[in-house]
């Protein structure tokens, strides 16, 4: 057993929304397995991991419980104690490489650093030790990651750093929080693999905090169900995922997207395009470099269907996206929104047609203006082209409740509402234009997976209803198999593949697609459970 | 506003505020208390302070009521620093609005302009504004706002150039609102609040300003002003030194009036804990 | 390498701000109610216009605008200031003679505000929201609202005046003749109050700004990581948060240059020193435009160089500045 945590309960401070992070928690990992954390903000998965370590923010104090670590309790120990444990017998890694490194030192140095405070090796050995561990991360010149910046090394190179820094002393427990959420789904499946050897090869005990349930069936040993602070259910990774008991548990499992689209109805074989992408390119000046952001990118949207634009960052898709909404110009090609070319139109001519294209944005936070009622912001596009208010409004009031919101509602500020409402907003500012196209960029990257499921059947509905045509933007294949009918994957600002969303997810053909279709987390188990 | 009501719980905005209404209390009642032009010969010179009840605060080294002169003197700083504060913050955000708005060229140049007023010394040119143009009190309050505005303007700029790609703000855009309205209803009423704040250091380097301009004699002098008396209290330093002493303590008063409220209000508007789950 | 590119860039983008602040000079010169020859006339008690007009001629002062923004622009590239009327000499000249005293004032207190100010906002960031953070913070505060010239003033009356430790004003002692390590000694005790009045508003201001940084960068992501690693607290202070919470402090640095030119005008004035801020003084009280002018030229050009280096010292501790193009 490498931990055991008995009766944990943590208390939060004063003005915070809720009174526990954590409520009377029993966990214990093993020496040799991975336990996977799951579940959505606000479950205190967090908390619970930066407690073992005791490294909780002012306010956070835990208030009852034990910890046991190597047959000591971890909450009785001084604090000079602890800090020989932390770095050398507990490993930590966090969620953000970029953040989480000290952007001015060199990563070889922050490594040694770990080496200098546990150890007496001496300097040339430590070195020596350092770019060892690099290589076992599989960087491909640990030499020269040693010697450099965070900022000189990508988001994936920077967390295999981050992991050689936990793992330098070859701790007995390793505490993975969120790891690779913030990577790109290729890198991801690379760090979990690495996870996955690391663990094997040194024996140790890994506790795994995510939110993703195709990751947790990607690693899993066992696994931990969290939510608003309690323990819900825990068990086998075989038995959690093929029977969960638990209601909770099912409901976040169901929510998961999975990789085969959901059989519909044929598509219309003579929709005509409303939307024609043809041989677009822009570039943009980065830092005395052009950087390409599209080349040559040619695409269709038939009337009345989705088709989801994939690719990782860096792809372009969201340069595309706002290039369709003219929130960007392109530099050559051109756009057509039944039959009309919006890229060679002036100002004057684009503002007639504004409606035409809108957009529904990605971060519920940043989309809303914080200052203006909710009512008034999806009314400000109508009124800006001229309508009335004694016209506007009622139609305000019923594309709430299009969008499943209490009309009511409309005299409320946005920090009133969650994520996943303000997204619902945000769809009905961009339907108040009545538009062709909807053009969602991201729109549920952002929200927990039981809101997300929400929000795709919500967008789904209103596009059959409305006879809307949807070009869906996202990085995640599993939320554009539930939506799309057709599937277009980009890659350094081109497209590599382009077809039905079934032909394109199940038998990619690009090997590009195949390896962003192969790195799906938990694929084999979605396949094994989808009838 | 929720922003009124965490001011009135920070202990510096209320220490703050309490010091400014007694500075304003002494604007307001100058007229009243001291009906005489506190720049005319009222008795002997050099009086000590508590010694002739007609003097409460003494003479100055001409035979002028010190006590007079402090309380019209506040007139003087209170009118000054407001007046320059509004011309910085006026142009301040102008300028930083339209740079951080419409970008390139326009960001390029505006900011060249900024630079250069921001390389000579605000005092300095604060100097060479006052041989041109003169300090009669009106024109020293546009001259310092003249020479205050750049940090306003890059305050401003600042916030315009994170709001401008805000999505809530390319929402706007997505919508046809035209360049006018996203700037004036969408983004300015966001940008605002650090400004505001900023404006209280403004203000308290304003008071400053001009009363080191009069403290070197370079003010406007048919106008009772702090720094006047500094400079009169100057020449008796050895002999008299309440007529230097006690209008820098009512300047320091007022300035940490000023600068409280202002830290009240930066700690009223930004959020504190950072929590995670 | 890097730095070298970024000297480079630095000094390129540095050329038009200069231009501008010529340009805007000589606007300002234009708007000036009478010229250099008028005061040369009012001097010499004559009101001979044909002379005036023969006169501008010489000194470039006549012709069109363009013809004078032309010879302005052309002096001053010669490094020809003008002349002063009062002094009798090239307005350089004068200038360069005051200048070592300012430099001496500037250094000696941007040193001491940014040492002392660290320490003391160190302590106030360690024991943040404790008694000797409030008591620091306030006492920050209250220096920083304090007007320079009447600290400098109090600081005479109490330490010449009262207690007679050290001297009133002046940068020597003029009655005794001191050379070599006696005169650095004397020139270093008459230097110690304005050094501390016009350091004082600085020092309030580094104190309160290395606070809220240091502040700022405990809440960073990598300071968990630090302790994550077993790293005790003092150790993640100086080694993590420190050279992080520089950065600001740093930058802070080449924007006070400025405003403590023109402090120096101030407490130079106050303690009677021979330095440029008291030559600006007296160029306004005698309306000698010349020089007030030149002290404008000169100042732009140490604030230039201040930031300059300011820049290069940045660049050095933060490895993510590139130049941009």
């Amino acid at each position: 057993m490498a931990l055991s945590i008995e009766n944990l309960s943590v208390r939060l401070p004063r003005h915070a929304d809720r009174e526990y992070a954590v409520r009377d928690l029993s966990l214990d990992v093993g020496d040799n397995e991975i336990v996977c954390v799951v579940g959505e903000s606000g479950s205190g998965k967090s908390i619970m991991a930066s407690s073992i370590l005791r490294l909780l923010p002012e306010g956070v104090t835990p208030e009852a419980g034990r910890i046991l670590f190597e047959g000591e309790n971890l909450f009785g120990l001084p604090l000079d104690a602890m800090r020989g444990i932390r770095g050398a017998r507990i490993g930590m890694i966090f969620q953000d490489p970029m953040t989480a490194l000290n952007p001015l030192h060199r990563v070889g140095d922050q490594i040694a650093e770990t080496f200098r405070l546990h150890t007496s090796l001496p300097p040339a050995e430590v070195r020596a030790r350092v770019i060892d561990l690099l290589g076992q991360m599989h960087l491909p010149d640990p030499a020269r990651a040693a010697r450099a910046y965070p900022h000189e090394l990508s988001g994936g190179q920077r967390q295999r750093a981050m992991i050689a820094m936990a793992l330098a002393l070859e701790p007995k427990l390793l505490i993975a929080d969120e790891p690779t959420t913030a990577l790109d789904v290729t890198t991801q499946a690379q760090i979990l693999s690495l996870i996955r050897e690391l663990q094997q090869r040194n024996r140790m005990g890994v506790l795994f905090i995510t939110h993703d349930f195709g990751v947790v069936a990607e690693i899993a040993t066992r696994i931990a169900v969290m939510r608003h602070g309690v323990l819900v259910e825990e068990g086998s990774a075989a038995k959690v995922l093929e029977a969960p008991e638990h209601p909770y548990t099912r409901e976040l499992i169901a929510a998961v997207p999975s990789l085969k689209p959901p059989s519909k109805e044929p598509l219309q074989p003579l929709g005509q395009s409303v939307l024609s992408i043809v041989n677009v390119s822009k570039t943009y000046r980065q830092k005395g470099r052009d950087v390409a952001a599209l080349k040559n990118v040619t695409l269709a949207l038939r009337r009345g269907s989705t088709l989801g634009i994939v690719g990782e960052s860096g792809s372009g898709k969201s340069t595309l996206a706002r290039c369709i909404v003219r929130l960007l110009t392109t530099d050559s090609g051109a756009i057509e929104v039944d039959g009309a070319n919006i890229t060679a139109m002036t100002r004057v001519e684009w503002r007639k047609n504004v409606r035409r294209v809108q957009m529904v944005f990605q971060d519920p936070y940043a989309s809303l203006n914080p200052r203006r009622k909710v009512g008034d912001l999806v009314a400000q596009g109508p009124l800006i082209h001229g309508a009335k208010a004694a016209d506007v409004y009622p139609r305000v009031r019923d594309l709430f409740a299009l969008v499943g919101l209490d009309p009511a509602a409309v005299d409320r500020y946005p920090h009133e509402f969650s994520g996943g409402q303000r997204q619902r907003i945000g769809l009905a500012r961009a339907l108040a234009m009545e538009p062709d196209i909807l053009v969602a960029d991201e729109p549920v990257s952002a929200l927990d997976v039981s809101v997300q499921a929400q929000v795709l059947t919500l967008i789904a509905d209103i596009q059959r209803k409305l006879g809307l045509s949807v070009v869906f933007i996202t990085h995640d294949l599993r939320v554009a198999a539930q939506i799309c009918d057709r599937v277009a994957i980009m890659q350094g600002g081109q497209v590599v593949e382009e077809g039905m969303a079934a032909d394109v997810l199940v038998a990619p053909k690009h090997p590009y697609s195949q390896a962003l279709v192969a790195a799906v987390p938990g694929r084999k188990w979605h396949a094994a459970t989808d009838v | 506003m929720a922003v009124l009501k965490s001011l009135a719980r920070s202990p510096s905005a209320i220490i703050g505020a309490a010091l400014l209404l007694l500075i304003l209390a002494m604007a307001a009642s100058a007229g009243w208390l001291f009906p005489n032009d506190p720049l005319s010969l009222a008795g002997r010179p050099l009086q000590a302070p508590f010694a002739n009840p007609r003097f409460p605060l003494g003479t100055d080294s001409v035979g002028r009521n010190v006590a007079a002169q402090l309380f019209y003197g506040a007139r003087t700083s209170l009118l000054i620093g407001l007046i320059s504060t509004i011309v910085a913050i006026v142009i301040g955000i102008v300028v930083g609005a339209l740079a951080g708005f419409y970008g390139r060229w326009i960001d390029t140049a505006l900011m060249r302009v900024t630079e250069a007023f921001q390389t000579v010394p605000s005092f300095i040119l604060l100097l060479l504004l006052v041989v041109i143009f003169g300090s009669h009190i009106g024109t020293l309050a546009l001259t310092i706002g003249v020479v205050s505005w750049t940090a306003p303007a890059r305050l401003t700029r600042a916030e315009f150039l994170t709001l401008r790609n805000r999505e809530f703000v390319q929402a706007c855009r997505g919508l046809g609102m035209p360049n006018w309205r996203i700037i004036f209803f969408e983004i300015l009423p966001n940008a605002l609040p650090p400004v505001i704040v900023y404006a209280s250091v403004v203000m308290a380097f304003s008071i400053l300003l001009e009363s080191a301009l009069a403290f070197l004699g370079l003010s406007d002098p048919n106008v009772a002003s702090w720094g006047n008396l500094i400079a009169d209290g100057r020449r008796v330093l050895r002999t008299a030194a309440y007529v230097a002493t006690l209008p820098g303590l009512v300047i320091l008063i007022t300035v940490l009036s000023i600068s409280l409220i202002g830290q009240g209000l930066n700690d009223a508007m930004n959020p504190r804990l950072r929590r995670k789950d | 390498m890097r730095i070298l590119r970024l000297a480079l860039y630095r000094l390129a983008v540095s050329l038009p701000c200069m231009l501008i602040i010529l340009l805007g000079l000589f606007l300002l010169l234009q708007l000036a109610p009478g010229d250099a020859v008028d005061a040369l006339m009012g001097q010499m008690g004559s009101s001979d216009t044909a002379l005036a007009e023969t006169l501008r001629q010489q000194y470039g002062l006549g012709g069109g605008v363009a013809t004078r923004l032309a010879v302005y622009l052309l002096n001053v590239l010669r490094l020809d200031l003008g002349f002063s009327v009062a002094y009798n000499q090239p307005v350089l000249t004068v200038i360069l003679q005051r200048l070592p005293v300012t430099l001496l004032l500037m250094i000696s207190a941007l040193s001491f505000a940014f040492a002392a100010g660290m320490v003391v906002g160190l302590l106030a960031a360690r024991r943040v929201n404790r008694w000797p953070d409030t008591l620091i913070s306030m006492l920050a505060l209250i220096f920083y609202a304090t007007p320079s010239f009447w600290i400098g003033l109090m600081g005479i009356l109490v330490f010449a005046v009262k207690l007679n430790w050290l001297p009133s004003g002046g940068i020597n002692d003029l009655s005794a003749d001191y050379s070599g390590v006696r005169l650095v000694l004397d020139t270093a005790v008459h230097l110690i109050l304005p050094t501390m009045t016009l350091a004082l508003i600085y020092f309030a201001i580094y104190v309160r700004i290395t606070r809220a940084s240091m502040l700022e960068v405990m809440t960073l992501d990598f300071i968990r990581t630090a302790r994550a690693k077993g790293l005790k607290e003092g150790a993640v202070l100086v080694r993590h948060a420190l050279r992080n919470a520089l950065l600001p402090m740093v930058t802070i640095l080449g924007l006070q240059a400025g405003g403590m030119l023109g402090g120096a005008v101030v407490v130079e004035s106050v303690f009677t020193l021979p330095g440029l801020g008291r030559l600006a003084h007296e160029a306004v009280i005698q309306r000698d435009l010349n020089m007030l002018l030149g002290i404008v030229f000169m100042s732009s050009l140490l604030v230039i160089a201040i930031n300059f280096i300011v820049d290069l010292v940045y660049a050095r501790i933060d490895p993510r500045i590139e130049a941009n193009g």
